[in-house]
């Protein structure tokens, strides 16, 4: 099989799709001459022409609301933002407008569009670009949130967030853009809204989702080596719809829970996720649920304090020990 | 692929006070000889100082995240933080290390800060797009693209409302001005009547893309649908900086009306440093400006012809500023490091101040 870098993934994912259907375009600041931001639209322009990948003003409410009004006519936008973080400025589009069209219709318009885009800290970018917003974006009924953690799932799923006929939310992470992974060579699609075992165990659950898959299954190769801990890593991928069924399967062959989540605490997806696994599983647990988040408060720039301020694999280790405990 | 920015600012109309006139007018030909030299000099040391942090990002890996140079942009800042008295305010985007310099920030706590070092301007926490200075009147250092402008238009109505004759320089470039926000912004100034300068310094492009691809019509110009005055003026010649703001500047202190400034400049560099620059303009094109606009170049013959500056005190200024920014990145280095238990302060008034605090309940979460 292929070995291709996450980033990749998305631009065959996009490919594949604007080849499949005339109806998609892509849209976004810098994502045609500049060839993307961080290159993931890269050499779109060349092969699909300026009228199926446009660069945009920065105008993140004005492109995007059109994106959502071009989507109810049938158009299917993939619309990029350069980072999530920008997503506050059109911030009235994405969660009035996409997330409530369909229902204030009573059901007559569907909103087809893609939104996509890092949601990640770790690169030093500071309070402003950092933001983490699928809790935020997933609390909208009528909408999908997708965080994928390898290049693999992000192809697929982001292949199924095109052909979705709702508004589908896809968060990247510019610090997978460069991991790499196996890709079929066949074209596969991947349901959203389906769970993946990224490594089984049995002491311990560790329920995760996008870059912290990667920090938490480093440490459970740690956790097995020097600790003798037989950790399960259940990949979320979506946030909505959640695969709620892989979660509470893996807790009942472990019976202890960490939540390991790139988000700050308050009102987090991992705070749905206790309360959902307390609630479904209450006499499998053998001991409180346990979260790792990122430290409370907005982002700090300074490069070796981010690295702490953020999940990473010693601070992972360090929670999954204290759940075994 | 590249056109220069010049050609669609032709289209504008409003008058450009002529360069030679620049020299002359007042607010220029009444500065005793210091001050000029103090301008060409904080024109040199934005410069030094933004080479030495590059040098710092690139070579010594000592700067994380962004790092968007000013480079070439210098007679915008220093030419309207200049023209700042007592309640001036000033407010910037993300490209914020010559307004911070011009303000009259010490360059030890701003290197500093690109080094996410304790002893930065802002604590290490906010970075370099984050620069903040409330005792020089300079409020931000603002990472989201417009975000400042509703901000710069409080500055002026806190101004007026607490009855200073005062004015705010609301700094930002050629492409924000399509975000919503700003439009909204220039409502309220005129609206309201507020003493505010919204400055666009046009360097042509927003990232990669040049200003005839994201912008429709003339820039400064829209303010003519809010009913606002705007002007038009050459970014490369500080003492054509100074001449036009003066004008607005008083018009604003003295009859709280606002006004659209556009200024034409050029950055050299990239975007920021990861931008590898290949994709949308010609070396040539930045060759030209470097050659015939560079703003400290332009200014140090002005200087020379009116026998302010000789080559001896050229030199010397160079040194200094040279030895400044190598001082300011000696400082940074031998700097602590914030600690982790500084994450989770300056997030709360209250818990800095916790003999004081009047809230009950918990503020943070784990
Ligand atoms: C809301 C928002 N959208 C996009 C960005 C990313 N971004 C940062 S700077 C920039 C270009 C801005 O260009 P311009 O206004 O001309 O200012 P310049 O960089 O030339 O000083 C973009 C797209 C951002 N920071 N905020
Ligand atoms: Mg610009």
């Amino acid at each position: 099989m292929p070995v291709i870098e996450y980033r990749e993934a998305i631009r065959d994912a996009l490919a594949e799709e604007l080849t499949r259907d005339a109806n998609v375009v892509v849209f976004g600041e810098e994502v045609g001459q500049f060839q993307g931001a961080y290159k993931v639209t890269k050499g779109l322009l060349e092969k699909f022409g300026p009228k199926r990948i446009v660069d945009t003003p920065i105008s993140e409410a004005g492109f995007i609301g059109m994106g959502i009004g071009a989507s109810m006519l049938g158009v299917r936008p993939v619309m990029e933002l350069m980072f999530w973080s920008f997503y506050s400025v059109a911030f009235d589009q994405i969660l009035n407008n996409a997330a409530n069209v369909r229902y204030m219709s009573g059901g007559q318009i569907n909103c087809p569009i893609v939104i996509r885009g890092p949601a990640n800290g770790g690169t030093n970018v500071g309070a402003t670009h950092s933001h983490t917003p699928e809790n935020v974006l997933a609390n909208h009924p009528g909408v999908k949130v997708v965080v994928p953690a390898t290049a693999y799932d992000a192809k697929g799923l982001l292949k199924s967030a095109i052909r979705d006929n709702d508004p589908v939310f896809f968060l990247e992470n510019t610090m997978l853009y460069g991991e790499k992974g196996e890709i079929p060579t066949e074209e596969y699609l991947i349901p959203l809204g389906k769970a993946d075992v990224k490594r089984e165990g049995t002491d311990l659950t560790i329920v995760t989702y996008g870059r912290c898959v990667l920090h938490s299954l480093a440490a459970a190769a740690l956790l097995e080596k020097e600790h003798d801990v037989s950790v399960e890593v259940v990949d979320l991928r979506c946030i909505r719809p959640l695969d709620i069924d892989t979660v509470l399967a893996s807790v009942a062959k472990t019976h202890r829970v960490l939540i390991v989540e790139e988000q700050k605490p308050f009102a987090s997806v991992g705070s749905q996720l206790a309360y959902m696994i307390q609630r479904e599983a209450f006499d499998e647990l053998d001991g409180p649920i346990h979260r790792l988040a990122t430290i409370d408060a907005p982002a700090i720039y300074s490069p070796p304090v981010e690295a702490e301020q953020l999940p990473n694999p010693q601070r992972v280790l360090k929670a999954a020990l204290a759940a075994v405990a | 692929m590249s056109k220069k920015p010049t050609a669609i600012a032709e289209k504008n109309s409003a008058p450009a006070v002529p360069a030679n006139d620049a020299a002359h007018a007042p607010i220029n030909a009444g500065l005793p000889r210091e001050e000029k030299i103090e301008l060409y000099r904080k024109m040199v040391r934005i410069r030094r100082f933004e080479e030495r942090s590059l040098q710092a990002y690139q070579k010594g890996g000592k700067i994380g995240g962004f790092l968007h140079l000013y480079i070439g942009q210098e007679a915008v800042a220093v030419g309207c933080c200049s023209l700042m008295g007592k309640h001036d305010h000033v407010i910037t985007a993300y490209r914020d290390h010559g307004h911070a310099i011009a303000v009259g920030m010490d360059t030890k706590p701003l290197m500093a800060e690109l080094y996410g070092k304790a002893t930065g301007c802002s604590k290490g926490k906010g970075g370099s797009m984050h620069y903040f200075d409330p005792t020089k009147n300079f409020w931000g250092g603002h990472g989201i693209v417009g975000g400042q402008i509703p901000l710069g238009v409080g500055l002026a109505y806190g101004v007026k409302y607490q009855g200073h004759k005062g004015a705010a320089m609301a700094f930002m470039g050629d492409g924000t001005v399509n975000q919503g926000a700003v439009h909204e912004a220039y409502n309220l100034a005129s609206l309201w009547q507020l003493p505010v300068i919204f400055v666009i310094e046009n360097n042509g492009y927003s990232m990669g893309t040049s200003q005839e691809r994201s912008s429709a019509g003339a820039l400064a110009k829209r303010a003519e649908g809010y009913d606002m005055a705007w002007g038009v003026c050459d970014g490369h010649d500080v003492y054509q900086v100074r001449a036009t703001m003066d004008k607005f500047l008083r018009l604003a202190r003295e009859e709280s009306k606002p006004a659209v400034i556009e200024i034409r400049t050029y950055r050299y560099r990239g975007h920021s440093v990861a931008d590898p620059d290949n994709t949308y303009r010609s070396k040539q094109e930045i060759e030209e400006y470097r050659r015939s606009k560079d703003p400290i170049q332009v200014f140090q013959n002005q200087l020379l012809t009116e026998r302010v500056l000789d080559e001896a005190l050229i030199e010397k200024i160079d040194a200094e500023a040279r030895a400044e920014a190598d001082a300011a990145a000696d400082f940074s280095e031998a700097s602590p490091f914030p600690t982790p238990d500084d994450i989770q302060k300056d997030v709360y008034w209250e818990t800095d101040n916790p003999t004081e605090r009047k809230s009950q309940g918990r503020l943070f979460f784990d």
